[in-house]
C-alpha cells in the first residue's frame, strides 16, 4: 500500500486567516469553515434541546427559557450562517464536479487563472445568500406577521 | 481511496441537507412569509404545529434522515479541519473514534426523540 506523504501545516489555524494571492475565494473558504463550525455547535445543542419534546418539555415556547432576545438573535445568526454555508456549498460542489471552471487550456505564458472564470458563480451565490438573509431578517424582526 | 469515498459522501450529504434543512428553515424561520405545515396558525414552532408535524410519518422519517446526514456532514467536516493541523497518527485515530462515538450517541438520542414524539402525537397525548 502506498503511504501518503505528510506535509507539516506550519501555519496551523493562522493559515486560514490570510487570503494572500488567492483573493476573495480564499476568504469565502475561511467563512465557509467558520459558519460550518458555528452551525455544528448550534446543531449539537439543537439535538439535545429539541429531543426534550419527547418528555413533554417545549423550552422554546413563549415564556420558556429560550424565549429571550439574545437567543432570538443567536438563532438569526445561525440562519445567516446557514444561508451563506448552503449557497457557498452549492458553488463548491459545482466547482468540485468541474462545472463553471471553464475548459482546460494549454499552460502558455502569460498564464491565465481559472479564478476569473469561477467568479461569476461566486457573485451569483452571494447575491442569492443575501436575498435569503434579507427574507430571514424580515421574518425574524416580525415584519411578516 | 477510503478518504475519497468519505469525501464523496460528505458532498452527497451536503446536497441532502440542502433539501431537508432548506425545508426545515422555511417551515421554522420563514413561516411569516410562506406558512407551511402549520395548520394551527401562528408561529411554525408553536406546540400545536410541532405536534402536527411530529404526527406525520414524513416528518419523523425526514427528521431521522436529516439528523444522520447532518451529523455525518458536520462531524466529518470537523475531522477534516482537525486533520489539517497535521496530527500524529494516534491522535488522528483518537479524534475519529471520539467523533464517531459522539455522532452515534447524538443520533441515538435524536432518533429516539423523533420516534417518541411521533408516538405521542399520534396517540394525542401531547
Amino acid at each position: 500500500m502506498t503511504e501518503i506523504k505528510r506535509h507539516d501545516n506550519r501555519l496551523g489555524l493562522w493559515g486560514w486567516m490570510g487570503g494572500g494571492r488567492w483573493g476573495v475565494e480564499r476568504y469565502a473558504y475561511i467563512l465557509h469553515r467558520l459558519t460550518g463550525l458555528g452551525i455544528l455547535l448550534y446543531f449539537l445543542m439543537h439535538i439535545v434541546v429539541t429531543s426534550l419534546r419527547a418528555t413533554g418539555k417545549y423550552v422554546w415556547l413563549k415564556g420558556e427559557f429560550f424565549d429571550q432576545p439574545i437567543f432570538k438573535f443567536g438563532e438569526f445568526l445561525v440562519f445567516v450562517a446557514f444561508a451563506y454555508h448552503a449557497l457557498n456549498g452549492i458553488r463548491l460542489v459545482l466547482v468540485e464536479l468541474g462545472f463553471a471552471v471553464g475548459k482546460p487550456i494549454e499552460p502558455v505564458y502569460p498564464y491565465r487563472t481559472s479564478l476569473n472564470v469561477q467568479r461569476p458563480l461566486l457573485i451569483v451565490m452571494m447575491v442569492l445568500a443575501l436575498v435569503l438573509i434579507a427574507a430571514g431578517g424580515y421574518d425574524f424582526l416580525g415584519l411578516a406577521d | 481511496m477510503r478518504e475519497t469515498k468519505y469525501w464523496t459522501w460528505h458532498m452527497a450529504a451536503g446536497v441532502v441537507i440542502l433539501l431537508l434543512l432548506g425545508l426545515h428553515m422555511f417551515i421554522m424561520h420563514l413561516d411569516g412569509i410562506i406558512p407551511m405545515f402549520a395548520p394551527h396558525g401562528g408561529e411554525g414552532v408553536s406546540k400545536e404545529n410541532s405536534l402536527y408535524r411530529d404526527g406525520l410519518l414524513f416528518f419523523t422519517v425526514t427528521y431521522v434522515l436529516l439528523l444522520g446526514v447532518a451529523l455525518y456532514h458536520g462531524l466529518y467536516g470537523l475531522r477534516t479541519i482537525l486533520f489539517e493541523l497535521t496530527l500524529k497518527p494516534a491522535a488522528e485515530k483518537a479524534v475519529s473514534v471520539v467523533l464517531l462515538l459522539a455522532g452515534l450517541g447524538l443520533f441515538g438520542l435524536g432518533a429516539w426523540a423523533a420516534v417518541a414524539a411521533h408516538a405521542i402525537a399520534v396517540a394525542g397525548r401531547g
